[in-house]
């Protein structure tokens, strides 16, 4: 069987040699008379179409293929440094001391363009305040009552159940304030810019002393290379030493700006630390389970995938059986 | 091993109330167990972190005006 395949193997090698030969040889008689008159005219035709289909190609790309902007670099803004955020990792909870740091930030310097609408003094204690630290600064604000029996409505001391409130009556006092730009509501900042911390960070730290030489700054606006086309409403706010920690941690720009944004990052998701915690604790059950689930799964199958098939040909056996000689015969 | 096992199987298993009992008192057991250890654990990942950590610092200095 070996011998004839290989037999036949060889004999179409040699079919398609003996052919190959005889085209050669045909092309060889056929060409040779108008080989030196067509031949430079040839060429020209040849490359000059490679030519136009390169060119073609390469002028296609140049219009439609290269990546397209809607903006310039400078409308987009600086891409923010990437800092090693400690409690970005997956294992760590906030600072609360940082939180407690840059909760003061916030009140000391964001507060007065900023509010802070869905963070209730409630949600202060037990994070980075105590009861009474957080009752007596609510009761720093007034708060509108139900009406009373009159239908008056009067005024009286927050409680914890309060929400922060804001700088201005309404968006328009607040642009009327600020040169016609709305400061934004801080609560979910961090969740509401690309970058998150490291923007705002960035932002934060961002403000030279004076905008390069070119820069176009608008009346009334600052430059800042992160913020996207980067004149910004909101000058630069922190200062080294501009507040005093309570904890003795030095209050550089750059520390104050890394504490505000922490407690920013607090503020848009307060469930942070206890979500990786029961993050974890998923996964730690989960894999057990899962694991137990592969025992379960091979435990079950265990007799199907250690079985062995037998076939036993019924014909051979009935032959065998009918002529018990038959085999040895032959 | 087997004296071990049916003993077992004739205190928690053979009769049904002592056996739905057993599976509810550790089910309960596991999960405290379980949660104590994984906070124990994260506690300490967070060592000085949290406000549980940091908070005697601020009710102390309550306690002393
Ligand atoms: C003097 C008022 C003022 C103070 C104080 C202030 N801001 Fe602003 N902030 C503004 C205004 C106005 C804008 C809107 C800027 C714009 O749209 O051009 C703004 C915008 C922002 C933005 C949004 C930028 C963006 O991408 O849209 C962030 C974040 C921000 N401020 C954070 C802070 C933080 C944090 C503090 C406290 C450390 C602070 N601001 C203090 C006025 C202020």
């Amino acid at each position: 069987m070996l011998a004839r395949s290989s037999l036949r193997a060889s004999r179409a090698l040699g079919a398609t040699k003996t052919s190959a030969t005889r085209t050669a040889t045909r092309n060889a008689s056929t060409q040779s008379s108008s080989e030196s008159a067509g031949s430079w005219k040839n060429a020209a035709l040849a490359s000059s179409s490679t030519a136009l289909a390169i060119g073609s190609v390469a002028w296609y790309y140049y219009q439609y293929g290269r990546p397209m902007h809607a903006m310039t670099p400078a409308e987009e803004g600086l891409h923010a440094t990437q800092y090693p955020w400690e409690h970005e990792k997956f294992t760590k909870t906030f600072d609360h001391a940082a939180l407690r740091r840059g909760f003061q930030v916030y009140r000391e310097v964001c507060a007065s363009c900023h509010s802070l609408s869905r963070i209730p003094y409630r949600s202060l204690v037990g994070n980075f305040m105590t009861v009474d630290e957080a009752k007596a600064l609510a009761e720093e604000n007034e708060y509108d009552t139900e009406p009373n029996d009159e239908g008056e409505i009067e005024k009286r001391p927050g409680k914890l159940s309060d929400y922060i409130p804001a700088p201005y009556k309404n968006d328009e006092a607040a642009r009327a304030a600020n040169n016609g730009a709305l400061p934004p509501d801080l609560s979910l900042m961090v969740k509401a810019r690309h970058g998150g911390c490291n923007y705002i960070f960035s932002l934060l730290t961002g403000y030279p002393d004076e905008p390069p030489a070119g820069a176009v700054v608008q009346s009334g606006l600052n430059f800042n290379p992160y913020f996207p086309g980067t004149g910004i409403a909101m000058a630069r706010v922190l200062y080294d030493g501009l507040v005093e920690y309570e904890d003795g941690t030095p209050a550089t720009t750059s520390q104050m700006a890394k504490d505000v944004v922490e407690f920013l990052n607090w503020s848009a998701e307060p469930e942070m630390d206890d979500r990786k915690r029961m993050g974890w604790k998923v996964i730690a059950v989960g894999s057990v389970l899962f694991a137990i689930s592969v025992w379960v799964k091979r435990y079950k199958w265990a007799n199907i995938k250690t079985r062995k098939m037998l076939y036993n040909n019924p014909y051979a056996q009935q032959n065998a059986t009918k002529h018990p000689g038959s085999v040895h015969r032959r | 091993m087997a004296g071990v096992l049916s003993g077992i199987y004739s205190t928690f298993v053979r009769r049904n109330y002592v056996f739905l009992s057993t599976i509810f008192v550790g089910a309960f057991a596991t999960q405290i167990a379980f949660n104590t250890g994984a906070n124990a654990i994260w506690d300490s990942i967070n060592r000085g972190r949290q406000w549980k950590d940091i908070k005697h610092k601020y009710m102390e200095a309550e306690d002393d005006e």
